[in-house]
């Protein structure tokens, strides 16, 4: 099976969850740190269950999500 | 082992500028299908934009391509102008239901009428974002506004107008969609009709127009999530999404 990868620009991450919602595997949660704007960016903390589907990266209204496929 | 980039950042969106908008809010989904589509099609350079009074007021710093900024409504209009002179160019609106549905609606029924090649992409969030939370002509009823604090009454404010099927009725649009912005489903349908809305435009078909329906969660006093729960359960079954004019 595919594998994914995420990466988040974290100072543009709004923290607004859509894509924690939208994530199929649930790899995606809110972290505990701040970033410059005050804002609590979005994390993969279960990157192996990642499989590159980018529906987190779709729904995202800032463009924050980066989806590499490997194969 | 070997990676692809599956999903990244379209070449119009300026990368390194922060939105204004709120957490959640769907004007950067709708953005970003816009960049997409322009990129898809290869037209970056010559695509010209009108930008409406509304929250979407500042969309010229976010996307690298020519826009210009129209009075409130009259994007349309303008529109028309700068496709008169230049028909050799892209031009589209991006408007907000306070904008097209309110005090827009003269412009934008003549403009479908008379069907120019032109790309309407409208965001009908059933609220005035900008101004703070007042009532739109797309507010359903019941819901609470600060102009309309009990929710909107139909006998003092008549019901909401379904601007897609409004549109529908004449005879110059090309193409008329409603899609959604709130789950990745609704959203790779809402790729394709915006998509679709500028191919059109390419291939010199007439007018096409692209509802959205958004959220708007700070106005409406919900999380995000929530909101895009409340919008799906709540506007979906008075806007219904699909196809409503299809020249072929």
């Amino acid at each position: 099976m595919a594998k994914g990868r995420v990466t988040v620009r974290e100072e543009f991450c709004k923290s607004c969850g859509l894509c924690v919602e939208a994530c199929p595997k649930k790899t995606l949660r809110i972290a505990d740190h701040l970033n410059p704007k005050g804002h609590r960016p979005v994390e993969q903390f279960k990157p192996d269950d990642c499989v590159g589907c980018a529906m987190c990266a779709r729904i995202c209204p800032d463009v924050v999500l980066t989806v590499y496929k490997i194969d | 082992m070997s990676e692809t980039q599956v999903f990244g950042m379209p070449k119009v969106w300026k990368s390194e500028v922060h939105t204004h908008y709120c957490p959640g809010c769907t004007h950067g989904i709708a953005h970003r299908l816009v960049c997409e589509a322009i990129e898809e099609l290869g037209i970056q350079n010559r695509t010209m934009a009108l930008a409406p009074v509304g929250c979407a007021v500042f969309m010229h710093q976010y996307l690298d391509i020519d826009m210009m900024e129209a009075a409130h409504g009259r994007a349309p209009a303008t529109a028309t102008g700068m496709k008169t002179v230049r028909a050799d160019k892209i031009v589209f609106t991006y408007q907000g239901d306070g904008d097209l549905a309110s005090i827009g609606m003269g412009e934008i029924v003549h403009a479908m009428n008379r069907s120019l090649p032109l790309t309407v992409i409208f965001i009908n969030n059933a609220i005035y974002g900008m101004t703070g939370g007042q009532m739109a002509p797309t507010t359903l009823l019941g819901q609470k506004s600060t102009t309309s604090p009990t929710g909107r009454d139909a006998k003092v404010n008549g019901y909401p107008i379904r601007v897609s099927e409004l549109l529908a009725t004449l005879a110059g649009p090309a193409y008329i969609e409603r899609v959604a912005l709130t789950s990745p489903k609704y959203i790779i349908k809402a790729k394709q009709a915006i998509l679709k809305a500028f191919k059109n435009q390419v291939e010199n078909k007439g007018v096409s127009f692209v509802e959205c329906l958004s959220t708007c969660p700070t106005n409406w006093g919900k999380r995000p999530v929530d909101a895009c729960k409340w919008l799906e359960e709540t506007m979906m079954p008075y806007y219904p999404l699909g196809v409503l004019k299809d020249f072929e």
